[in-house]
């Protein structure tokens, strides 16, 4: 049973390059799932999401495209990065600076495939919390651009 | 006047910061007693200079004086005087300074109290720390100077960030930079032990202490961190797997594998190079956290600045600092010799079993922090976010909560496999008890990783106890029950984010005055919504009268508020407090019908997991006495005698 030899500390340095290398392989096997977490609408139409599939959808809210529902916490809206659109909606309470045409970066799933017209159905917007705030996604987005690309959309 | 007498000071500091480094390099290099006698005044006088410079800054924000450009830019005359000094740190310059007083102050303790270390090593940690300071003076001075002045003054400030704008700002930065830079003070015992070839036990027990108050810090930091961000969001959520709280869980991680390994080294003598290494990684993990916060590089609350000269700036102190201790690790690493052997069932094993179920953590969360930032290197934006960290790091979590059963169970240098399976009887008894109840009661209505969290919290309420059985409690070392109550602490972290995950109810519904509704065992009537005006903000207030069963009616006061320097809104969570968990109130907006939107979560035992934070720091600070006590108790004894014979 003992480890006598000389060699324990290879050994040991083995082992720790083992584990680095686990680390890392589990990290890549796992992001190679969720590298793909952040879709466009383009992407998703494009590429297809499984519906249920967790993701994050990131685009612009389609001028007068958002909603409210009945129920006073449901909210429906359009998601469209100027070259696709897919509809979304959100319950709950929407962040106070969630408005229509400015970025939004939602946390959920499509309940139906996307290209036969499934729905985004967020759990948690995103939006910016702050006025110089902006997903990190959606830098490079500037205000003219998306005004131009929400033209495209329509 | 101010102003300038900080930046003097800071500029003084710096240069006795060089003047350090100096002596302690030649000092060390040459065996000059005359240069090293000087190491030691130098550190203490820097952290005065300092401190002067940081007070400055403080006393500016206080006065409010707007020809200071990073007043004018942070702060605002209307705010009340707790969020104008903790303000001092709510922005770059600021917690940068914060940074290096802590440092300084760091430094000068290395300096005044450290009594382990023979007296060429002690030197060369406190250059080494000086070497450390005068990288961040330099960032300070030439990149980001928190006493510039404008010209002409601003009537008044630009205001605060309002989600800052709470007590929790004053207590945590300070608590996390106390952390961050107490593992510089490991970082620089490292290359201190490196440079002068005293890499053994003794080494370690010199640096134990300083890693343990490091690593105290840290989890303090770290949970009020976490609890702050759960009440102030509104979001009803404790951790987010934010790039800035991973960039506090690395260094973190790291530290707690260096406490153990480090344990092994003063206790054993065995593992040099890799504590030597983890000392290395962990103050690395510092500057990375500090790295991505500061740069701007990653958009967040925590962000304040986006300046890429920063960014490069801080990028280059990282490599020459991490790059260094590489290098200077790969060069002296032939001369650290072997440690002693030891058996494969071995309390030495266990402790490696916990070293790289760590490590490999600590790689899934870097991994998971850095990869948006190398993919979008490539032009591809990509979020990493909970599913990834949940999934991955999630299960090996359980593992080493499991090695952290069995590990204290385990003797030192050999065990036999029979003894100890006898030990685990109870431990593995309560998992299963666990396993089978939940099973019975919540089978298929909770998820796996919750499921399974419970078990195992189970299993290490009962495992953590053990080391105490048979054993006469009044005899029992400070440092054994510091263990026993830190990994009692674990378990009840555990259970309280698997309870939470597992069990919490939402209701989210528009809400009429007047109009009542029921959730888990909780009766919450709207009664009205209120204006309240603050100190510098305005507030819609509603009134919520909640009971449950027989008990009392109490009234939550969510709101939602709105700052108008600058203009912002927040909400303003109302939180409930019982034995058995929080109710949570959060006040949404108004509709055009009159309604207002309303979210109500209840979470079962939630509070467990900022308990269990607070023990875990608890078992580290009992820890650290009870190693530290000795010596202390023998110091003040030979004080006492010398003073004495003295006096006879």
């Amino acid at each position: 049973m003992a480890m006598k030899s000389k060699h324990q500390r290879l050994i040991l340095a083995l082992l720790a390059l083992v584990a680095v290398t686990a680390a890392g392989l589990l990290a890549a096997s796992a992001l190679k799932d969720e590298a793909a977490y952040f879709y466009t609408p383009e992407d998703a139409k494009v590429k297809g999401v499984e519906p249920g599939k967790a993701i994050r959808l990131g685009g612009m809210v389609v001028k007068g495209s958002l909603k409210k529902a009945a129920d006073g916490v449901t909210i429906r809206f359009d998601v469209t990065d100027g070259k696709a659109t897919v509809p979304a909606t959100f319950t709950g309470i929407a962040p106070d600076l969630f408005r229509q045409g400015s970025g939004v970066v939602a946390e959920g799933s499509f309940d139906g495939p996307v290209t036969r017209g499934g729905t985004f159905v967020a759990t948690e917007l995103l939006a910016k919390h702050d006025e110089r705030y902006m997903p990190r996604e959606l830098e490079g987005m500037t205000y003219n651009e998306t005004t131009h690309q929400m033209q495209d959309a329509k | 006047m101010i102003a300038e007498f900080g930046l003097g000071a800071l500029w003084m500091a710096a240069a006795l910061a060089a003047l350090q480094l100096l002596l302690a390099g030649f000092g060390v290099a040459q065996r000059r007693d005359d240069l090293l006698a000087g190491v030691r005044p130098v550190a203490v006088a820097q952290a005065m200079l300092c401190c002067a410079a940081f007070a400055s800054l403080i006393a500016l924000f206080l006065r409010s004086d707007m020809s200071v450009l990073l007043v004018a830019m942070n702060s605002h005359s209307a705010k009340p005087w707790l969020y104008k000094f903790a303000g001092t740190w709510g922005n770059h310059e600021g917690s940068m300074l914060l940074w290096v007083a802590v440092m300084g102050i760091a430094g000068a303790a290395v300096a005044l109290v450290e009594r382990g270390l023979r007296r060429d090593t002690h030197m060369a940690t406190l250059g080494a720390q000086a070497a450390i300071s005068l990288g961040f003076y330099a960032f300070l001075l030439f990149a980001s100077n928190p006493f510039a002045r404008l010209y002409p003054a601003a009537p008044d400030g630009k205001g605060l960030n309002p989600l800052l704008q709470d007590p929790g700002l004053a207590f945590h930065p300070p608590t996390l930079y106390l952390g961050y830079v107490g593992l510089s003070v490991a970082f620089s015992f490292a290359v201190g032990a490196l440079l002068t070839r005293r890499v053994d036990a003794h080494f370690a027990r010199a640096m134990r202490p300083w890693v343990l108050a490091a690593w105290v810090l840290l989890t303090l930091g770290i949970t009020a961190g976490s609890y702050w961000a759960y009440y102030e969001l509104g979001w009803g959520g404790w951790w987010f797997w934010d790039p800035v709280e991973n960039a506090s869980l690395m260094p973190w991680l790291a530290a707690t594998a260096l406490l153990h390994s480090v344990t092994v080294l003063a206790t054993r003598d065995a593992l040099r190079a890799w504590t030597v290494m983890l000392a290395v990684v962990a103050f690395s993990m510092s500057m990375v956290g500090t790295f991505l916060v500061r740069s701007g590089i990653l958009t967040s609350v925590h962000a304040f600045a986006v300046d890429p000269e920063r960014g490069s700036f801080i990028l280059g102190l990282l490599v020459v600092y991490i790059g260094g201790a590489l290098a200077l690790f790969g060069a002296r690493v032939g001369t650290v010799r072997e440690g002693k052997q030891f058996e494969a069932l071995s309390r030495e094993t266990m402790l490696v079993v916990n070293n790289l179920l760590l490590t490999v953590i600590l790689g899934i969360v870097l991994i998971g922090t850095l990869y948006p930032l190398m993919t979008e290197a490539f032009g591809r934006k990509v979020s990493v976010g909970p599913p990834y960290f949940d999934s991955v790091a999630g299960p090996i979590a359980l593992v080493l909560m499991l090695a952290m059963v069995v590990g204290p169970l385990v003797r030192w240098r050999r065990d036999a496999a029979r003894a100890v399976g006898t030990r685990l009887i109870w431990p593995g008894m309560a998992a299963v008890v666990g396993f089978v109840l939940l099973a019975f009661l919540a089978w298929g209505r909770i998820g796996v990783l919750p499921f399974l969290g419970l078990a195992v919290a189970a299993a290490v309420t009962i495992g953590s106890v053990m080391p105490l059985v048979g054993r006469n409690l009044r005899r029992t070392p400070l440092f054994t029950w510091g263990m026993v109550i830190a990994h009692f602490g674990c378990a009840v972290s555990l259970a309280g984010m698997a309870s939470d995950a597992a069990f919490t109810t939402e209701k989210l519904v528009a809400m009429r005055p007047g109009d009542q509704i029921e959730t888990a065992g909780w009766i919450v009537r709207f009664e009205r919504v209120m204006p309240l005006a603050g100190p510098n903000w305005v507030a819609m207030q509603g009134d919520m009268a909640v009971s449950r069963g027989e008990g009392r009616t109490v009234t939550m006061h969510p709101q939602s508020r709105f700052f108008p320097d600058p203009p912002t809104d927040t909400t303003e969570s109302a939180i409930l407090t019982r034995w058995n968990g929080q109710l949570y109130v959060v006040l949404g907006d108004q509709l055009e019908d009159g309604r207002w939107q309303m979210r109500i979560w209840w979470k079962p035992f939630v509070t467990l997991i900022w308990l269990g934070g607070g023990l875990i720091a608890l078992g580290g600070a009992l820890a650290l006495v009870g190693r530290e006590r000795r010596g202390w108790m023998l110091r003040w004894r030979q004080r006492r005698n010398a003073a004495e014979e003295a006096a006879a």
